[in-house]
């Protein structure tokens, strides 16, 4: 396996970075972007989309394996992500192994840390190895 | 509040043409410049780019408002994305179907109780073949105990 990159370093977030996001996305979930909304709800502020830190996480993995190799990505949200934080998003593989086609894959583990330290998102993919 | 009525409703299928624009602008959003997304005249999509089903289920394509979660106890768990082959490209088009699959409730580390939902989104080419599938998962927390009780 060729090395993982450098960790990808992402912020700090802003809510333009959140709006793109969701006029890319389609997801017009206004707890993102409208401020009288978020407070009605309880929040101080707009919070960032969590499929946003997600997207970072495989953009990082793609970065190294490829974007035609994934085969599977599962992300699972821990913390709250708000407009102003740091993410850095980097993982390790978990392991190689071969599937019933005998095609090589590689599973890495992920995980996406704010600038306090805290995991706001963590990840699972499945890429064919492109090394063979 | 979760209304468990909701397992088993389906959307109607929809059709959801995969477009070299919104695959680079989706790219974009989330920090990507691999020039597999960014230049390929046939990019295939990012890890999480089917999530712009949004774009194209029209009005009866989205099962989930039958799950009626509130708005303010519920939120987005956990995402997934398998691809049966490579990622599909822009040019294709996909049939996509979404289903309410699980309902299911756990008790937290804090006690309360909570309501997990996984909505599945089939998506298969014309011929039928499946070619991925997304599963999202929801959780609603229990409300708060009104006050004095």
């Amino acid at each position: 396996m060729r090395p993982p990159p450098a960790p990808l370093v992402f912020g700090p977030i802003t809510r333009s970075d959140v709006v793109r996001y969701q006029g890319a996305s389609g997801d017009f979930q206004p707890i993102h972007h409208d401020e009288p909304f978020a407070r009605e709800a309880g929040y101080d502020a707009p919070l960032v989309v969590g499929m946003l830190p997600a997207g970072l996480l495989t953009t990082w993995a793609t970065d190294w394996l490829g974007p035609a190799n994934v085969r599977r990505s599962r992300v699972r949200w821990t913390e709250r992500v708000w407009p102003g934080d740091t993410l850095t998003c980097s993982g390790t593989v978990e392991r190689e192994h071969v599937d019933d086609d005998g095609q090589p894959l590689v599973d890495l583990v992920l995980q996406a840390v704010n600038q306090d330290g805290a995991v706001v998102v963590q990840g699972w993919m499945t890429f064919v190895n492109p090394e063979g | 509040m979760v209304d468990h009525a909701a397992l088993g409703a389906r959307g109607e299928p929809f059709v959801m043409p995969i477009e070299v624009g919104k695959v680079r602008e989706y790219a974009r959003a989330i920090g990507s410049t691999h020039a597999g997304y960014l230049e390929d005249d046939e990019p295939v999509v990012p890890a999480h780019f089917l999530t712009t089903t949004f774009f194209w289920e029209g009005e009866h394509g989205n099962p989930w408002d039958r799950v009626q979660m509130s708005q303010q106890r519920g939120m987005h768990a956990a995402q997934e994305y398998v691809f049966h082959g490579e990622p599909p490209r822009a040019g294709t088009k996909l049939m996509c179907t979404s289903r309410i699959d699980r309902i299911f409730e756990k008790q937290s580390s804090r006690g309360g109780a909570l309501t997990f939902v996984e909505m599945v989104t089939e998506f298969r080419d014309l011929e039928g073949t499946l070619v991925a599938e997304a599963k999202m998962t929801a959780v609603e927390t229990a409300p708060e105990p009104a006050a004095g009780s």
